[in-house]
């Protein structure tokens, strides 16, 4: 267990609004080897940001967060910030979704990256530039000695989540979170994005948490995956695994909403749309959803069952879904 | 840069002068600066009348008085003072300094405590402080010049008094300056005139922070919920840091076009301190000039004011460009 | 003949019905929002209430502006306000001064609304020439200190209530026009405006269906801050001896009277006083919860 990096341990986000308390995050449960890439999918609102958001106490104050996180086996939950802001960018850094409002528009992006060299070094500003340059060559910037002087405005949003990239191995830290980094990009800058972000991995040698509602995005670069739904996990397991043999229904359903190339079969959407976490029903907040639905499924909430010993899956009935094409259950 | 600034003069002049066409004809054609002239008693020579009328061109037709004054204006000249004594030039600019400097104080002083006030209830949001900033602010935005104006000189006078010593004055609650001073140093002379600024540079000020302070807390919330503080913050910047070297500093640049834009406002603030306070300013020679008719007076007034705005919002405006990267004036 | 005569009105009265459903939803909306604003509720009866004693006091009460024999008294049972040196009963004085003000301020909202609101949405609407021209319009009221512009015109008139009301009216719908012509560039530029271009509809129609019913939240807030806009500016006025005349009086001329006797008197200064910044600052609370009702980006979660 030494190489286990992050731990997060039946972590649960509540926010009070004036309607009620809101549940983002209901007992998620993942580790984070050393080396590994794990990706987290889900619709948007199902919780996954927030998830990542809460490791390094980024939620706003009203936030209720409890559970367990653990870097290394410390405890990260229940820190002051300025002791958090020792583990921020240093051991874990984040790479957010849009990264055309990621960056300060009033300071030039040299100074932004070498900003976050010397958070954490007793360096001098001139070795955190020359710093700060070589990152932005790394990440594949073009006439990087001149861009040092830009100021956000002056980049294309594909070179900005470079920059935010350039920013997150400043440190060479050990986990990089990237929460949708290609979302707000266009397509044909996707994969430059996705490869300045392989780099960084291979260069920080850092493990990468991917989260991403493309399915597409994960298949190239995660190992492992975890489906999150209504603020919890629904399925986790190799890739290889969710991909190939899915155990839930609302898997199926992701994969059968994907396009591919190589095949002709139809695709299939999932009908509905997810619960709002106000009013969460009891029972499997799939349920409305699911073509599989029985009386079981409103009266209990699957736990995470084994399905095998390395991929677990919420859904009663997991069993039958064994060797199931999504398109046999979804019309 | 000078560019900019050469453009930005070049619309509002035009529109300066079309001001000062509008006004001068409404002053003009109406109301008789030679009325109490004329109901005098023993009654005033009709020669008299006659040559007074000569003198401050009453006997022109309104388009060849207005030409008249703007020929004048180019040469420096801004017309005869209905008040025989008085040249409006002299008297027009020793008063605007006057008022100058007590709206210029006044606006710095606003500033800080709108920064302040501001900042601190944004990054306390909810909290016991933001709850009384607000309540200030809305208080004193609530609040008639006139009337914080009168309460302070009152304050003034009862603290002076508190003593019991009717002689010793913490507080000057009369004049701009006062009209004699045993030993007039230069030291002296200024303390004398810082003096008489405290209470009015307060009024005026506090009259003025309170929007301002509203819109700093909302600005800087803004710029806190922001993806980039959010970044700064995930880079493992202390809180303080990120407050003063990314919040802070972005969430100013607003403010900037806001008080240059309230600075008419202030101006006219500044006009009714005055009138309280007894100063020899601007604001009690507007009245005067009304009162009187004094059309060439209220002319010098009103194009004063209404350059010292232009020229207060272009330095805002080139401001506004060394702020933000994002608007670069070349 | 007669029954498909009574048939028509039958028809027509499903649409005007439906068309009734959708709007008083959006009301319905926008009206809960505000009455959870606690303080902008309790800001409304409180206004609303001393509106009420404004005139229904004054009609009530038992002195008028004419003076009595008390003099400079203290406020008492007899003369809650106390009375002025003539010996005028100041609560009488205070009541008519509040009709006054409230009159002048309640009608600058309306002119500076009105005006400044076909000002702004014709430039923006317009754009080009017409923008150019009407915005260096406004700019050349915005250029000059309020107070001096009001203070002169109105110095030329006779201090009439109305004709003060439409001095600051005039000079405030300048900034209005300014707001307004915002509102309605963005607007210009959404998808459903084009949409309604595109589908062939007239200048007149969109202006009308589309524009102004989705101006019609900032419009309404800034029409009440002006209401506080308009009672400082009119007070203000007032005081400096350019507005409401005596003997005639209205908030202002009534603190302008007392400002020597704050000492000695200071029943005289702090009752005026205190009923202006009291129907300022409810008017603010109410500005302040329409424009919390009325943004539809407001978020129920707050940080």
């Amino acid at each position: 267990m030494t190489d286990v990096l992050l731990e997060v341990e039946n972590l649960t986000v509540e926010f009070p609004t004036d309607d009620g308390v809101v549940t983002a995050v209901r007992g998620v449960s993942y580790e984070l080897r050393q080396g590994e890439s794990l990706g987290i999918v889900g619709e948007s609102g199902s919780g996954k940001s927030v998830t990542s958001m809460a490791i390094l106490g980024l939620l706003p104050k009203n936030a209720r967060v409890s559970g367990s996180v653990r870097f290394r086996g410390e405890e990260l939950l229940g820190r002051s910030d300025s002791e958090l802001s020792g583990f921020r960018g240093r051991k874990i850094a984040m790479v957010f979704q849009d990264p055309l409002a990621s960056l300060n528009p009033v300071y030039t992006i040299g100074d932004q990256i070498a900003e976050a060299m010397l958070a954490h070094n007793p360096v001098s500003k001139q070795v955190a530039h020359a710093r700060a340059l070589e990152l932005l060559e790394l990440v594949g910037i073009p006439n990087a000695k001149q861009r040092m002087g830009a100021y956000p405005h002056e980049l294309s949003g594909g070179m900005k989540q470079r920059v935010v990239i350039a920013i997150a191995m400043a440190n060479n830290p050990d986990v990089i979170i990237a929460d949708e980094p290609t979302t707000a990009l266009d397509v044909t800058v996707q994969a430059q994005v996705l490869e300045a972000l392989e780099a960084a991995r291979e260069i920080t040698g850092a493990a990468l948490v991917l989260i991403t509602h493309d399915l597409g995005v994960i298949a190239g670069h995660a190992n492992r995956l975890c489906v999150m739904y209504a603020g919890r996990l629904v399925e986790t397991g190799s890739v290889d695994d969710i991909f190939y043999a899915p155990r839930m229904p609302y898997t199926l359903g992701l994969l059968g909403s994907l396009p591919r190339i190589d095949s002709k079969t139809r695709l299939t959407p999932i009908v509905g749309s997810p619960p709002s976490a106000l009013n969460m029903p009891p029972g499997c907040p799939f349920g409305p959803r699911c073509p599989m639905f029985a009386a079981k499924c409103e009266a209990e909430e699957p736990p995470l069952y084994y399905a095998t010993p390395d991929h677990h899956a919420a859904c009663h009935f997991h069993q039958r879904l064994i060797d199931v094409k999504p398109g046999e259950i979804f019309q | 840069m000078f560019a900019f600034a050469a453009r930005r003069l070049m619309i509002s002049i035009p529109v300066l002068l079309v001001a000062s066409f509008m006004v001068f004809v409404m002053i003009t054609t109406s109301g008789d600066p030679l009325q109490a002239l004329r109901v005098t008693n023993p009654p005033t020579p009709p020669e008299t009348i006659a040559l007074e009328a000569h003198r401050l061109h009453l006997d022109m037709p309104w388009y060849e008085r207005y030409f008249n004054w703007f020929g004048g204006l180019l040469r420096g000249d801004l017309g005869p003072s209905v008040n025989v004594r008085e040249n409006i030039n002299e008297e027009v600019w020793s008063r605007f300094f006057v008022t100058l400097r007590l709206v210029l104080l006044a606006m710095v002083l606003a500033l800080i405590m709108a920064i302040v006030s501001g900042v601190v209830s944004a990054v306390r949001q909810y909290s016991k402080v933001d709850y009384s900033m607000t309540f200030l602010g809305f208080l004193f935005l609530a609040m008639p010049s006139f009337w914080l104006a009168i309460l302070l000189k009152e304050a003034g006078i009862f603290l002076n008094q508190v003593d019991g010593d009717s002689d010793s004055r913490i507080f000057f609650t009369y004049g701009d300056r006062s009209a004699f001073l045993e030993d007039p140093t230069a030291w002296n002379r200024f303390t004398d005139v810082a003096g008489h600024m405290i209470l009015p540079t307060l009024a005026l000020a506090l009259i003025t922070f309170a929007s301002w302070s509203r819109f700093q807390r909302s600005s800087m919330l803004e710029v806190l919920g922001s993806d980039y503080i959010r970044l700064a913050r995930a880079k493992g910047l202390r809180w303080r840091k990120v407050l003063t070297k990314h919040a802070l500093r972005t969430a100013l640049i607003p403010l900037t076009t806001v008080s240059a834009l309230d600075f008419a406002g202030i101006l006219g603030g500044a006009v009714i301190t005055e009138t309280i306070f007894g100063w020899h300013g601007m604001g009690q020679y507007l009245t005067d000039s009304i009162n009187t008719r004094d059309a060439y007076a209220l002319m010098a007034w009103l194009l004063l004011a209404g350059s010292i705005v232009v020229i207060v919002n272009l330095i805002a405006d080139l401001l506004y460009g060394v702020l933000d990267p994002r608007i670069r004036h070349d | 003949m007669t029954d498909q005569l009574e048939v028509t009105p039958a028809t027509k009265a499903p649409e005007t019905g439906g068309f009734g459903v959708r709007e008083r939803t959006q009301t319905e909306i926008v009206v809960r929002r505000f009455l959870r604003h606690k303080l902008a509720v309790g800001s409304l009866v409180l206004l609303i209430l001393i509106v009420i004693i404004a005139y229904g006091g004054a009609a009530l009460w038992k002195y008028d502006l004419h003076s009595t024999p008390d003099i400079s008294q203290p406020p008492s049972w007899e003369h809650p306000f106390g009375t002025d040196g003539p010996g005028h009963d100041w609560l009488a004085r205070v009541l008519r001064g509040l009709q006054q003000s409230i009159k002048i301020a309640l009608s600058v909202a309306l002119i500076g609304t009105v005006l400044g609101t076909i000002w702004g949405s014709i430039a923006g609407y317009f754009g080009r020439h017409v923008d150019n021209a009407l915005m260096r319009l406004a700019d050349l009221v915005i250029i000059l200190p309020g107070i001096a512009v009001a203070a002169t015109l109105a110095s030329l008139g006779e201090g009439t209530w109305w004709m003060i009301a439409v001095i600051i009216g005039g000079l405030a719908s300048a900034n209005v026009s300014r707001l307004i012509r915002g509102v309605v560039l963005s607007l210009r530029e959404q998808d459903f405006i084009e949409a309604a271009k595109a589908l062939g509809a007239s200048d007149t129609r969109i202006i009308l269906r589309h524009l102004v019913p989705n101006a019609l939240g900032p419009t309404i807030v800034s029409a009440t801050i002006l209401v506080a806009v308009g009672i400082l500016a009119e007070t203000g006025l007032s005081f400096l001896g350019f507005g409401v005349q005596s003997p005639d009086t209205s908030l202002g001329l009534l603190v302008q009277e007392a400002a020597g006797a704050v000492n000695t008197r200071p029943w005289l200064f702090y009752f005026p006083g205190l009923f202006i910044i009291l129907i300022a600052l409810t008017i603010n609370f109410i500005g302040d919860g329409l424009r919390d009702a009325f943004d539809p980006k407001q978020t129920r979660v707050r940080q």
